[in-house]
C-alpha cells in the first residue's frame, strides 16, 4: 500500500504550519477594532469578501463597507477616491488580482498622489494550492518598484493584527500581504512591537544570519532551533516591511555575518533575497548569500505541505541553505 | 459659508468660453502644437460647467464641501488650465508657462496643480476615483457633486465599464460624466480604431440616466444638467457630440486633429478666425 496522497484543498483551506497556537481571522478583528476608534476606516472588496477575512468588519459596519464586484481596476479607483474625501479605504482581493490586474490604478490613483489606501493582498505566494491563477508569487518585486508604496509582509496572526494597526494610523498608501482564515502565532503580542520600516532581530547568533520576511520567519525560526542541535549557532532577522527597506539594520546585520540566508515566500527574483544582494554589494560588503523562496516557475497546484517540500520552502531547507553558506 | 453657487447667465457662459479658446490659442502657440482640437471643443462644457454649475471656491480649491470637476483624460488640460484661470484658480499669467520645464502647468494635468483633482492621462482612471468621491460624500452626508469628463476614446477601457457598473450598482445620484465625443483618437476616429456606438445606449444599458446633446452648446448643456438633477437614485451620463477645434476653421477642418501642428505664421490666421467677441 502507498501513502495517500495529498490533494488540493479547499481555497479557504488555511495554511497553518502545524502551529501549536492559532488565531482566527486577525485581520478582520484588527480592522474592527481600528474602525471602533477611527471612524473614517471604510472597506472594500471585489468578491472576495469572506475570503479575506474583511467580512468580519462588513458585518460590524454594514454602511462603511462596500463590495465592488469582480473588477480589480474599479475596487482599487474607488479607494482612491475615497481617500480624496478623508476615508481611510481597507481594500481586499487576492495579491494576483490587485498586483497583475490592477496595477496602474495601485502604481498612478495610489502612489503618485499618496492616496491614503491600503491594498489588502490575499494567498501570497504558496499559501493556496491553485496553481498559478492565484498564487501571489512576484507580487513584492512588482509593489517594492513603486515610489511611495508601503509594502508590508506579516511574519504571522500577531503581526497581521499589529500592522493592521499600524498601517491605519499611517497617512500613505500600502499594500500588504495577507494572512487569512487560521493563521499560525509565532511572536508573542506581549513582547513583539511591529513597526513599519524596521527589522526585527527575532534571535541572535554567532555562526550565519537568517533575513527572512513573512510566513517564512516562523520556519526561519524552526531552523535556526534544528541548526542549534547541530551547534549552528544562527541569527533570524525579520523584516516585514519590504519598503521601505531598513538599510540599517540589514547592513549591521551583514557588516557582523558574511554568511547569510534570505528567505520568502516570493519568487527569488526581485524580492528580499534581491533586496539583501543589493545592499550587500552597495555597502562592499563581501557576503555569501543563498536564497530561499520560490524559484523562477510557475508553481504547480497540489496540497499545500507538497508544494512546499517540492518548492523547497519549508525549515529544513532553510537549515540546509545555512550549512551550504558554512561550508 | 454660503453654497458658492455659480450665477452666470447665458451670454456670460458663451463669453466665457470664447475668451478660454483665446486662452487655449495663447497656450498653444507658445509650445508650437498641442492638444488645441481639444481645448477648442471643450471650451463651451467648461465654461458651463464652471461658470453655470460648480460649487466651489477659487480662494480655496480644496475646501471639503466643493463641488468635484474631475479630468480623467489629462491632455485635455489646456483646456482646464483656461477654464481654472477665468475662475481664478490660477493667475492668468501663469498661462505663459503652460508645458514649460519647471512649470506646475504640465501638458498632462498632475493633480499637485490646484484645482485639478487627481492626475489623469492614464485613461481610464478617472471614473473609479470619481465613484469613490461621490461614495465618499454621500457618506459624510455632504450635498458635493462629482463632474467627471471623460472621452469617448477612453470608453474602450474596460475600467470605464467597472466604474459605471459600479455607480450604478451604488446608486450614485451625485455622479455625473460627461462624455466628450469628439470622434477622433489617437490612431483616427473611434469606428476604425474601435466602434464605440452606439455610446449612449451603452451607458443607459448599464443603468445610467443617459441623455446625448449637442457638446458646444451652452444652453443645451445647461438643460441637460437640470433634466439629469431631477432625476434621483441614479448616476448621470451627458454624451456631448462636440466639434474638435470649434470656434477656428484652420484646425476644425484639418484632417488627423488628435495632436496639432501648427506653423507659426498660424496663429495670426488662427485668432482672426476666432475674433474678438463670442458668435
Amino acid at each position: 500500500m502507498s501513502t495517500p496522497r495529498g490533494v488540493t484543498g479547499s481555497i479557504l483551506t488555511s495554511s497553518t504550519d502545524g502551529a501549536a497556537q492559532t488565531a482566527t481571522a486577525p485581520f478582520g478583528h484588527a480592522l474592527v477594532r481600528a474602525a471602533e476608534k477611527n471612524s473614517r476606516i471604510v472597506g472594500l472588496t471585489a468578491d472576495l469578501g469572506k475570503y479575506t477575512d474583511i467580512h468580519v468588519f462588513a458585518d460590524r459596519f454594514p454602511s462603511r463597507f462596500f463590495q465592488m464586484g469582480m473588477a480589480e481596476q474599479s475596487l482599487v479607483g474607488c479607494a482612491c477616491g475615497l481617500a480624496r474625501t478623508g476615508y481611510v479605504p481597507f481594500a481586499t482581493t487576492y495579491a494576483v488580482f490587485a498586483t497583475r490586474r490592477a496595477y496602474d490604478f495601485i502604481a498612478i490613483g495610489a502612489a503618485l498622489g499618496r492616496a491614503n489606501v491600503k491594498i489588502i493582498a490575499g494567498l501570497p505566494g504558496l499559501t493556496t494550492g491553485y496553481g498559478g491563477t492565484h498564487q501571489g508569487i512576484e507580487d513584492l518585486a512588482l509593489m517594492r518598484s513603486i515610489p511611495n508604496l508601503t509594502v508590508i509582509d506579516p511574519c504571522d496572526a500577531t503581526e497581521v493584527a499589529q500592522a493592521t494597526q499600524a498601517i491605519a494610523d499611517y497617512d500613505g498608501p500600502v499594500y500588504m500581504r495577507l494572512l487569512r482564515g487560521v493563521v499560525p502565532v509565532v511572536l508573542d503580542e506581549k513582547t513583539h512591537r511591529f513597526e513599519i520600516g524596521r527589522a526585527k532581530l527575532l534571535r541572535d547568533g554567532a555562526d550565519v544570519a537568517i533575513i527572512s520576511t513573512g510566513l517564512m520567519t516562523g520556519r526561519a525560526l524552526e531552523a535556526a532551533t534544528e541548526l542549534a542541535a547541530t551547534g549552528v549557532n544562527a541569527a533570524v532577522l525579520h523584516v516585514a516591511t519590504i519598503k521601505p527597506f531598513d538599510r540599517e539594520s540589514v547592513a549591521a546585520l551583514l557588516a557582523r555575518f558574511p554568511r547569510v540566508v534570505t528567505a520568502e515566500n516570493h519568487v527569488v527574483t526581485g524580492g528580499l533575497g534581491s533586496a539583501v544582494a543589493d545592499l550587500a554589494v552597495e555597502a562592499g560588503l563581501k557576503v555569501r548569500l543563498r536564497k530561499v523562496g520560490i524559484p523562477d516557475v510557475f508553481c504547480e497546484s497540489g496540497s499545500i505541505p507538497y508544494l512546499v517540500k517540492h518548492y523547497q520552502m519549508g525549515a529544513p531547507d532553510i537549515a540546509a541553505a545555512a550549512r551550504e553558506v558554512l561550508r | 459659508m454660503n453654497s458658492l453657487s455659480p450665477t452666470a447667465d447665458l451670454r456670460q457662459i458663451r463669453q466665457r468660453a470664447h475668451t478660454m479658446r483665446h486662452h487655449v490659442l495663447h497656450m498653444a502657440e507658445i509650445v508650437g502644437q498641442g492638444y488645441v482640437g481639444q481645448g477648442l471643443g471643450i471650451a463651451d462644457l467648461l465654461a458651463t460647467v464652471y461658470f453655470g454649475e460648480l460649487r466651489h471656491d477659487p480662494k480655496n480649491p480644496t475646501w471639503p464641501d466643493r463641488d468635484r470637476f474631475v479630468l480623467s483624460i489629462g491632455h485635455y488640460a489646456i483646456g482646464l488650465y483656461a477654464a481654472l484661470a477665468e475662475a481664478g484658480i490660477i493667475p492668468l499669467a501663469e498661462l505663459d508657462t503652460y508645458g514649460a520645464d519647471g512649470s506646475r502647468l504640465e501638458m498632462s494635468a498632475p493633480e499637485t496643480t490646484p484645482g485639478v483633482e487627481l492626475t489623469g492621462g492614464s485613461l481610464g482612471h478617472g471614473l473609479t476615483q470619481s465613484v469613490g468621491m461621490a461614495l465618499g460624500l454621500r457618506l459624510d452626508g455632504k450635498s458635493a457633486r462629482v463632474f467627471n469628463l471623460l472621452s469617448d476614446g477612453e470608453c474602450q477601457e474596460g475600467s470605464t465599464w467597472e466604474a459605471a457598473m459600479a455607480g450604478a450598482h451604488h446608486g450614485l445620484e451625485n455622479l455625473f460624466a460627461f462624455i466628450d465625443c469628439n470622434n477622433q483618437q489617437a490612431d483616427g476616429p473611434p469606428a476604425k480604431v474601435m466602434g464605440l456606438e452606439p455610446l449612449h445606449k451603452k451607458w443607459e444599458a448599464f443603468g445610467w440616466h443617459t441623455q446625448r446633446i449637442n457638446g458646444n452648446d451652452p444652453a443645451a448643456i445647461l438643460a441637460a444638467l437640470a433634466a439629469a438633477k431631477a432625476v434621483p437614485g441614479r448616476p448621470h451620463a451627458i454624451v456631448l457630440d462636440t466639434l474638435m477645434g470649434r470656434g477656428v476653421p484652420l484646425f476644425e477642418q484639418r484632417e488627423k486633429n488628435h495632436f496639432i501642428r501648427v506653423a507659426p505664421e498660424e496663429w495670426a490666421v488662427a485668432r482672426s478666425q476666432l475674433g474678438e467677441v463670442a458668435s
